[in-house]
């Protein structure tokens, strides 16, 4: 055989070991890569149940759902009004308040400013009669839309369902 | 008897000669000025951090419902743990008094100049590692801040195109920062000081192999050096006994000075305190992530761009200056851009520390203007320094052709 020849099969043979041995190593990193990821007790926790009859008109609670903070709010008449009223308004993330809610006077929010992660104040805290996020100033009106501050997007609706009048299902049943 | 047995043992592995080499008569340039003090007082740090750290873990529990109840243990129920904490929390803080100042020693005398690039380059690595142990060391009391300040670190990878969110939730292990993000990330803080440990070393293989600059900045012949002990050990002890009475004096008389009253709330992923700020070591390089915010839906990913950016481009130094002169002290032009950018530094922190919307001169100058300003001259330094000494606008003064 030609030297030349003696070569190129050592290069291909060099290089298909290498190959072969990168698809392994990567491989063998997979299972050290998933052990990150949510783990199934996690991943159980999908749904939280809440009782949302002992919430007066105008009150909001917070509760914990995947280990994050979700508003529910019953709200007024004047905040279904406020929030209708700025559907035409000049909306920085564009969203009907009526796609926003399954019935009107439930408002449900996963408390998670879009900007960087805090938990928004309470109802009425921000201008627009909605929540003001302390850290770095993002202002949601009362259907959760962003209005003013550096947040893009409004506040996320969760996965949920009414069960009967006054039970609420907040997140899917991992399948 | 002992020097026949060290004979006996060099015969075998040649410590005595290394020793020599590279410790007692390693030859050191003989004109080294203070700010050379500070590369002994980093491994010095180092070496209490790891200390420090590893009796604290002896207590510590790395559970989101135990963590700050186990470090109120290490403050009130274990023997000197308070001293244990006390020592490792401020020992964070003066770690990075005594890296940066370390750091602004290089730029100055132009250390990052060939032939010592690799050297920099480790140094620029280390600070990465150093940043990444604190900034998870921070998590681990599981306080206010500590839990905040993560949850608003991490979210900043959820600006990655694409995989952005799907990272964030590896990150976490969970669907908020939670237990697992807790738990893996005291695994992390505890392998990371070994690994820069590690850098450490190679590091000052480096040095070894370069030699150390010097404040005049040239070459230094054989005959205008000493030998490293016993001249510069006495001199680095000195440096450290300077250096402990400072941050023992925080450690026994101000221990909280540095540390924030929020995270001795416990964490409440249901409330987000009204402020949140990092520590101070981390304020300028915040700063400059909140000052992109003009870019619309840009603005997150450009932020985190610019935040990374602000470090990654000392990695850049030894190509952006050109000039025939390594030390400042003979460049007028670069001594000046220094100092601006040093300031300049500074102001980025007192930009970090104040809330994002905050103003100054009765409201006439919003913060987030001081803060674009500040970034850009931060970013400005770095495109001066390579114009000046590209184009031979500076004219270095005379250097002296000695030590
Ligand atoms: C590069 C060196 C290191 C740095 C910069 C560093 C930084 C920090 C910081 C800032 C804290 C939070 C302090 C507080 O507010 O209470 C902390 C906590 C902690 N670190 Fe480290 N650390 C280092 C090395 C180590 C090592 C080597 C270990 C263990 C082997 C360790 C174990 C711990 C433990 C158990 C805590 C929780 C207790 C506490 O909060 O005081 N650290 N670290
Ligand atoms: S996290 Fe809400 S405004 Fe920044």
């Amino acid at each position: 055989m030609a030297m030349e020849q003696v070569e190129n099969r050592r290069d291909f043979l060099m290089l298909a070991t290498g190959a072969v041995g990168a698809v392994g190593v990567a491989g063998a990193a997979w299972p050290f890569i998933q052990s990150w990821n949510p783990s199934a007790d996690v991943l159980a926790q999908a749904t939280t149940e809440v009782d949302v009859s002992s919430i007066a008109e105008g009150q909001m609670i917070t509760v914990p759902w995947q280990g994050k903070p979700v508003f529910v709010l019953h709200r007024s008449a004047e905040q279904i009004k406020q929030a209708q009223e700025s559907d035409g308004a000049d909306l920085p993330d564009p969203a009907k308040d009526n796609d926003r809610v399954q019935k009107p006077e439930w408002l449900v929010l996963l408390a998670i400013c879009t900007h960087l992660g805090c938990v928004p104040q309470g109802v009425g805290t921000g201008e627009f009669g909605g929540f003001l996020c302390p850290c770095h100033g993002s202002h949601y009106d009362t259907s959760g839309r962003i209005r003013k501050g550096p947040a893009p997007n409004n506040l996320e609706v969760p996965h949920y369902e009414f069960k009967g009048d006054s039970t609420l299902v907040i997140g899917k049943a991992a399948a | 008897m002992s020097k026949s047995l060290m004979e006996w043992v060099d015969e075998r592995i040649p410590v005595s000669d290394l020793i020599k080499s590279q410790a007692t008569e390693y030859p050191t340039p003989k004109n080294l000025n203070y700010w050379w003090n500070f590369g002994s007082l980093a491994l010095t740090v180092l070496i209490i951090m790891i200390l420090t750290g590893l009796f604290l873990a002896m207590h510590y529990k790395p559970d989101a419902a135990l963590a700050f109840d186990s470090v109120e243990h290490i403050m009130r129920d274990v023997n000197y743990g308070w001293l244990l904490r006390y020592l490792h929390a401020n020992g964070a803080t003066f770690f990075f008094i005594v890296i940066y100042i370390h750091i602004l020693r290089g730029m100055y005398y132009g250390s990052y100049r060939a032939p010592r690039e690799i050297l920099w380059w480790l140094g620029i690595v280390i600070f990465f590692l150093m940043m990444g142990t604190a900034f998870m060391g921070y998590v681990l009391p599981w306080g206010q801040m500590s839990y905040w300040g993560a949850a608003v670190i991490t979210n900043l990878m959820s600006a990655i195109p694409l995989v952005g969110p799907d990272l964030v939730t590896w990150i976490w292990g969970g669907f908020a920062v939670g237990d697992p993000t807790l738990n893996r990330f005291f695994v992390l803080h505890f392998l990371l000081p070994f690994v820069l440990f590690g850098a450490v070393f190679v590091h000052l293989w480096a040095l070894h192999a370069v030699h150390s600059n010097n404040p005049v900045g040239i070459d230094v012949p054989h005959k205008d050096t000493i030998p490293f002990h016993p001249y510069y050990t006495i001199k680095d002890v000195y440096g450290v006994g300077v250096l402990l009475i400072v941050y023992l004096s925080f450690v026994f008389y101000a221990p909280n000075f540095f540390l924030e009253p929020d995270n001795y709330i416990p964490a409440n992923p249901m409330q987000t305190p009204a402020h949140i700020v990092p520590e101070w070591y981390f304020l300028p390089f915040y700063a400059i992530l909140r000052s992109i915010d003009f870019l619309g839906s840009f603005s997150k990913l450009a932020g985190v761009l610019a935040m990374g950016g602000s470090i990654a481009i000392w990695f850049l130094l030894p190509f952006l200056d050109r000039s025939p002169v390594r030390s400042f002290r003979y460049r007028p032009l670069s001594r000046r851009l220094f100092w601006i950018f040093f300031i300049d530094t500074l102001i980025l922190g007192w930009v970090g520390y104040n809330p994002a919307d905050a103003t100054v001169l009765d409201g006439a100058l919003p913060m987030i203007t001081i803060g674009r300003t500040a970034t850009f001259i931060y970013f400005g330094y770095f495109v001066l320094l390579w114009a000046i000494t590209a184009f031979g606008i500076e004219k270095p003064n005379e250097v002296p052709k000695s030590i």
